[in-house]
């Protein structure tokens, strides 16, 4: 079978369909409720940890944050 | 230690194997090489014998970062730099005095040969050691713990740097596949794709040892960085050696398809090499000199997904008339100019961070050079979808418009963001309070920026011109303009260019001084933070 014809009419259908869709859905994505607090997090990780490693026994500041989120919840 | 009996074997088969190579060799290229690879080990053999069954010495830093690698990627990203400048601003005295290209040298002083050194040494050796090196550093603070692989960050430092070394010996000595930005035979190519693989599988590992929950978002430009400059290079580098024995291959792809696929790495090289992988190091380096995080994440995350969809359909764009068919190029060209927005978008983001600390950009020469750097990247991104449309296409293509073009993206984009990524890390690696000299970057700034500034400015007016001649025919439809005319009318914009490569060369060794200054640890006392701008 011709390989241009078929991975065209892929490329074209399908192929362009999920990757739209997954674009699309990346946004969404990041604009859903409650991305907020884990953006603001996350934009601060440079923040830390400037000249040591974490060690093993220490929780991140987001690690923490999750583990009161969990208490506080149940 | 079993394992340094396994190196033993492995060395000491490679060293015989590069031996027998360098005898049997067809072409020069390929037995310098060979000889290069011989003694290199050798030279590791006798190494790794000496310290066999010695005692083993602790590390030295056993918890914190493993900083030593960056710190040898600075040495080797300003050194790699000076090397480029160097090479581009005698290449480019070359076009203005061909009496440059040195009758008795030839044919290695050629113009040709030199060329790919420059294009290879500034992008590859060093924009790749600045990438290595950002990488190695980002990662590691950004994740909150060591590198992953141990040594082996150590194989793909020096991995890359003999990948350097052969491609511009190569190059030097005839060995040259003849794809731009590609030019590196199979051999060459092969080791490449090792130390790249490595290099994959270190920053992974890292990542994956996180432990923040989060990846930070320059992480993820680093990546696909770092996977889709692999993906390029082996599909572009698809090519069956000639002889074992000899440097020579054949490209599997022909005619228009090898076109396209070279213009689709060709491309994406600008686009992931060149903007991804610097747009990583912004999205760290510009929050931490402004002291405050990035003005939008949600835009970087936009940003991220638009840019990497978007871009690597924008090659065809290379490809305008040619043997290409139509559609594709007219494909090419929509996705660069819809590529506008979203660079456009990471510009605001990293400029944005500076929001209510405008200041430090009157106070702080680091910053003043992250600023230009975005603003290049900027101009840069809005003048390539223009350069892309096919009608402007016509008149820029094959002139000196778009030389101008690559350069402001180069130098002031990719070189500034580097310079001011080399003066915050080497204090911070070598345990200084600051760089030696403020004043000596405030120099290294207003030369680069002036230089960028000659540089494109005297390419746009070379480069419209010459297509303009180009295209002039007379009453009778025949052309006005011979191409030895072009040449002529272009000779004093090539001293206004040459001139400009000068001020940024000089900039760059200004900038090795004060590294090399920081480095040895005199600190000058008395050196403000800042100069006001009064």
């Amino acid at each position: 079978m011709d390989t241009y014809s078929w991975m065209r009419q892929f490329a074209d259908s399908w192929m362009l369909l999920a990757m739209t869709l997954f674009f699309l859905g990346v946004i969404v994505w990041a604009f859903r409720p409650g991305s907020k607090a884990t953006h603001r997090d996350t934009a601060n990780i440079p923040f830390r940890n400037e000249t040591l490693p974490v060690s093993d026994n220490e929780q991140t500041a987001a690690g923490k944050d999750d583990i009161l989120k969990m208490g506080g919840a149940s | 230690m079993t394992s340094d009996y396994f190196k033993l074997i492995a060395l000491g088969l490679i060293t015989l194997f590069a031996a027998l190579a360098a005898s049997w060799g067809r072409d020069l290229a390929y037995q310098v090489h060979a000889v290069l690879i011989m003694v290199i080990s050798a030279g590791m053999f006798i190494w790794v014998l000496r310290n066999t069954d010695e005692p083993v010495t602790a590390g030295v830093d056993a918890n914190g970062y493993m900083d030593d690698v960056v710190r040898a990627g600075v040495i080797a990203t300003a050194f790699w730099g000076v090397v480029g400048f160097l090479a581009g601003t005698y290449i480019a005295f070359q076009l203005a005095f061909p009496a440059l290209n040195l009758e008795w040298a030839q044919p290695y002083a050629n113009f040709g040969r030199l060329r790919p050194i420059h294009t290879s040494a500034v992008i590859f050796a060093f924009g790749g050691n600045a990438l290595l090196m950002s990488s190695f550093y980002i990662v590691q603070r950004t994740c909150g713990t060591r590198l992953w692989g141990g040594n082996l960050r150590w194989f793909v430092f020096w991995g890359y740097q003999l990948f350097i070394v052969l491609a511009a010996t190569g190059y030097l000595l005839g060995s040259t596949q003849s794809k731009e930005y590609a030019e590196p035979e199979w051999y060459i190519d092969i080791w490449l794709t090792i130390v790249w693989v490595c290099f994959l599988a270190i920053y992974m590992g890292t990542l994956i040892n996180r432990k923040e929950k989060h990846i930070y978002v320059a992480n993820w430009f680093l990546l696909s960085f770092i996977i889709t400059t692999a993906m390029l290079h082996l599909v572009n580098n698809l090519s069956l050696p000639v002889s074992i024995f000899g440097s020579k291959s054949v490209q599997v792809f022909a005619g228009v398809q090898d076109a396209m696929t070279q213009w689709w790495y060709g491309h994406n090289a600008v686009g992931f090499f060149l903007t991804a992988g610097f747009l990583g190091m912004m999205y760290y380096f510009v929050p931490k000199q402004a002291e405050r995080p990035v003005f939008s994440y949600k835009l970087s995350i936009i940003h991220f997904w638009a840019l990497i969809f978007l871009y690597i359909w924008a090659g065809p764009h290379h490809l305008h008339y040619t043997a290409l068919p139509d559609w594709a190029s007219t494909l090419g060209m929509v996705f660069s100019i819809i590529l506008w927005m979203p660079s456009w978008g990471g510009m605001i983001n990293g400029l944005m961070t500076l929001n209510g600390a405008w200041d430090k950009l009157r106070t702080d020469p680091i910053i003043r050079m992250m600023v230009i750097s975005l603003a290049f990247y900027g101009m840069s991104t809005f003048e390539g979808p223009m350069m892309s449309i096919r009608a402007v296409n016509s008149l820029s293509h094959y002139t000196d418009w778009t030389i101008g073009h690559v350069h402001s993206g180069a130098l002031g984009w990719n070189g500034m963001i580097t310079f001011a990524a080399l003066y915050f890390l080497t204090p911070r690696l070598w345990g200084r309070a600051q760089m030696y000299s403020m004043s000596a970057i405030n120099w290294h700034f207003w030369l680069a920026t002036i230089g960028i500034v000659l540089y494109a400015a005297s390419m746009w007016v070379t480069g419209i011109m010459e297509g303009l001649m180009w295209r002039e025919v007379d009453a009778q439809g025949f052309l006005v303009n011979s191409f030895a005319d072009t040449v002529a009318a272009k000779f004093p914009m090539y001293l206004v260019r040459g001139l400009g490569g000068v001020m940024y060369l000089t900039g760059g060794l200004i900038m090795v001084w004060n590294l090399w200054m920081t480095i040895r640890g005199g600190e000058r006392v008395n050196a403000p933070v800042g100069v006001p701008a009064e």
